[in-house]
């Protein structure tokens, strides 16, 4: 399977892995992208199954099929019918200061399962990763995971049963065993074919993987599950890491360890659109954390790309392509009711509504999502970084 | 009220910040404001040249943007006389919070009011150095930073200026304690700015959240604006470094849902999150019950304004919690890890 995947990304067609994204048409087509990794569609009866699990509405991202694809995730809710708890496994790769709002996609999304399933869960930075990868140095990729750690935690995760750590402080030990368990089941042939690496790679590229593998294994982390060598792992995720724990499954059964489930999201769209691309250099391609009111409003109006169409006249007439249309698709993302998502597509899809009312729309809603996370990260003290990252029990993390 | 230098003295004790008096050569600083009236306090090393046309385009304000600014300027806003700006003078409160209305007008309403800070630049040789010295807010006394804490006194009468020795990562500690990061900066350097290099200062310039429009009828009901908690005020455990934050006019999001967004305060006290709490809750009952909502729900604006009290203000308040929450544990983790056992 992994020959397919390689000759169809030279044949020039979708590159989806943890380091490259890119489509030649522009936009990506998730349903050939889950048949190519062998993933399944998250049907709307898993999430109905969900809903009545918990008690508790859907999280949006579940309900507008941002988190569209899954592994075993209903094995996950077997298991948590019966009783049995699972932790979550999350990370960042800690490539720049400034997050945009597509990074925080996942944590809000995990703080979500954190909360309605009330689980464990531990976050891993891969600052060795970035170090690697960016070429950057070890301190400053260390300095770029704390600062990091910083946003994640404003993203409201519950320190009573959250463990973060950076792979640079925590790599060792129980964690190291596995990490060589792990390597001792995977050829240099395979990881060529799953990533792509080459003869001229360094050996620290090819070395890399089990270290973002062995977070799904409890054992890692003897501080937190030790006893509980059972317990399963859910991963959420964007599906460009899906590479990793295909890796991870296909070797946890030889180690007689569970093979983590993995529940995955689509990408974020750039404001220039989907054939955009979101890159750290250019400041105009997405909603960062620090922007202030004003250039949100500025860079919605100015640099958001619009479905509608040229005139109003022909609006009237044609209505807006809502599938290339970011404000719409970023009102999905981030606006809670459904029902008046629903009429703005209506309306602006009619042509009734124009282009201006729905990013004004856009501009409340992201200012609110941007100033309610600037507050939290402002309460968020070096102290209570250390806490979130020191290696101590948590009693209470089932509860 | 501007602080005064014992003052200032103090409030380095209670950080714990090491310091001893000295005398020694003077360092320069430049008192800058731009065309948006937006001050900066760019802190030098006595043989750094500084060339503000440079920093200008570094900042992003374009070439002539940025020029020495005005005493006035300087006495209301910093509240120290000419030549003793120093990093220090930025834990005025007033420093901290500059509120530039256009046209503040005799009515209540104010439009578009920008917030901004006072921006601090440190050159980034002080790092390197064992020593570095500021007037602590008045100009005779110098406070200096120090490696280690040699005090070399010869004789007291040639010092004309005592000065405090802090080690470099105490300024940090203290600029933190006030809500500043260490803003060190290579201030010779001169890279070229143009659209593929964007201002590489851009960060230092001092931009507030700018708040939407306060529409008139609702500004009786907003909370008062500008109260800012410094963390000077709050009596939190000395070592702890608290962020102050900047306060926001308290606004209605004009449309369906009409939700107050409150100041920004940190509510460490738990009095201060229950207020909050309350306060958001009324402001949003009060929003829900106008005369028309009370004509269309009659009996029923109860439950219609209960529902849309649990929907909106639900995970607002939630979030609130959980900040309350992490911020208690790590208090007390903090306390758990310097707690010394009795001794036997």
């Amino acid at each position: 399977m992994e020959n397919n995947a390689k000759q169809e990304e030279e044949k020039g067609e979708v590159v989806v892995n943890p380091w490259e994204v890119s489509s030649t048409t522009g936009k990506i087509d998730y349903d050939k992208l889950i048949d190519k990794f062998g993933c399944q569609r998250l049907e709307e009866t898993l999430i109905q199954r969900v809903e009545r699990l918990t008690s508790q509405p859907p999280h949006v991202f579940l309900r507008r099929g941002v988190f569209f694809a899954h592994r075993d995730f209903n094995e996950i809710l077997d298991a948590y019918e019966r009783g049995e708890k699972f932790y979550l496994y999350t990370g960042r790769g800690p490539s720049s200061e400034a997050l945009h709002l597509g990074h925080l996609v996942p944590f809000m999304f995990t703080k979500y399962l954190q909360d309605t399933f009330k689980v464990p869960l531990v976050i891993q930075l891969t600052d060795d990763e970035k170090c690697i990868w960016k070429n950057l140095s070890v301190e400053e990729s260390q300095r770029l995971a704390r600062e990091n750690a910083k946003d994640i935690i404003a993203c409201g995760f519950d320190i009573t049963r959250t463990f973060i750590f950076s792979d640079f402080d925590f790599v060792g030990g129980a964690f190291y065993k596995n990490m060589v368990k792990v390597a001792k089941c995977v050829t240099v042939n395979k990881v060529v074919g799953i990533f792509g690496f080459t003869n001229e790679d360094i050996i620290a590229k090819i070395s890399f993987p089990p270290v973002q593998a062995v977070p799904s294994f409890p054992s890692s982390f003897p501080h937190l599950f030790s006893g509980r060598d059972n317990l399963r792992c859910l991963i959420p995720c964007a599906i460009d890491q899906d590479p990793y724990f295909r890796m991870t499954r296909d070797v946890a059964p030889r180690l007689g360890y569970q093979k983590p489930a993995l529940i995955e999201s689509a990408f974020f769209p750039a404001l220039q659109g989907e054939t955009g691309k979101m890159s750290a250099s250019d400041p105009n391609s997405a909603i960062y954390v620090t922007d202030s009111g004003k250039d949100i409003k500025n860079k919605v109006n100015k640099y958001a790309f619009s479905g509608g169409q040229d005139s109003i006249e022909n609006h009237r007439k044609y209505g807006a392509n809502l599938e290339v249309d970011i404000p719409v698709k970023y009102l999905s993302f981030f606006l809670e009711d459904d029902a008046e998502v629903e009429h703005i597509k209506k309306e602006y899809g009619a042509g009734r509504m124009l282009t201006g009312e729905v990013k004004k729309r856009l501009i409340e809603v992201l200012t609110e999502v941007v100033e309610r996370h600037r507050r939290a990260r402002a309460a968020v003290t070096e102290e209570m970084v250390d806490a979130f990252m020191a290696v101590r029990p948590m009693p209470n993390m089932f509860n | 009220m501007g602080f005064s230098k014992e003052q200032l003295l103090a409030r380095l004790k209670e950080l714990q910040i090491p310091f001893v008096t000295y005398e020694h050569p003077v360092v320069m600083t430049v008192d800058a404001q731009d065309k948006k009236n937006r001050l900066y306090i760019i802190s030098a090393l006595a043989d750094t040249r500084v060339d503000l046309k440079v920093l200008s385009t570094r900042l992003g304000l374009g070439k002539g943007g940025l020029r020495m600014a005005p005493e006035e300027t300087l006495q209301e806003i910093l509240q120290v006389p000419l030549g003793c700006v120093t990093p220090f003078s930025v834990i005025n409160e007033s420093a901290r919070l500059v509120l530039i209305s256009r046209h503040s007008a005799s009515s209540s309403r104010v439009e578009d009011t920008e917030q901004s800070h006072i921006s601090l630049l440190l050159d980034q040789g002080f790092r390197a150095q064992d020593c570095c010295f500021f007037h602590p807010l008045s100009n005779d006394m110098t406070i200096c930073k120090r490696k280690r804490m040699v005090v070399r006194l010869s004789g007291f009468d040639f010092l004309k200026e005592i000065s405090t020795a802090l080690k470099s990562q105490d300024l940090d500690k203290f600029l933190r304690s006030i809500g500043k990061e260490s803003p060190y900066v290579d201030l010779e350097a001169n890279p070229p700015v143009g659209k593929d290099q964007p201002p590489d200062l851009a960060s230092f310039v001092p931009s507030g959240s700018t708040v939407l429009p306060d529409p008139p009828e609702t500004a009786s009901s907003n909370l008062p604006s500008s109260t800012n908690h410094t963390s000077l005020d709050d009596k939190s455990p000395v070592v702890t470094a608290k962020v102050a934050k900047t306060s926001s006019n308290s606004q209605k999001v004009d449309g369906k849902p009409s939700k107050a967004v409150n100041p920004s305060v940190s509510s460490f006290s738990s009095g201060q999150l229950l207020d909050e709490i309350v306060d958001k809750a009324a402001t949003l009952v009060l929003s829900e019950i106008t005369k028309d909502t009370i004509n269309q729900h009659g009996e029923q604006l109860g439950l219609v304004v209960s529902n849309s009290i649990r929907k909106y203000l639900g995970s607002e308040l939630k979030y609130l919690a959980v900040i309350y929450k992490n911020t208690a544990y790590t208090e007390g983790f903090h306390a758990g890890i310097h707690y010394q056992p009795k001794r036997l």
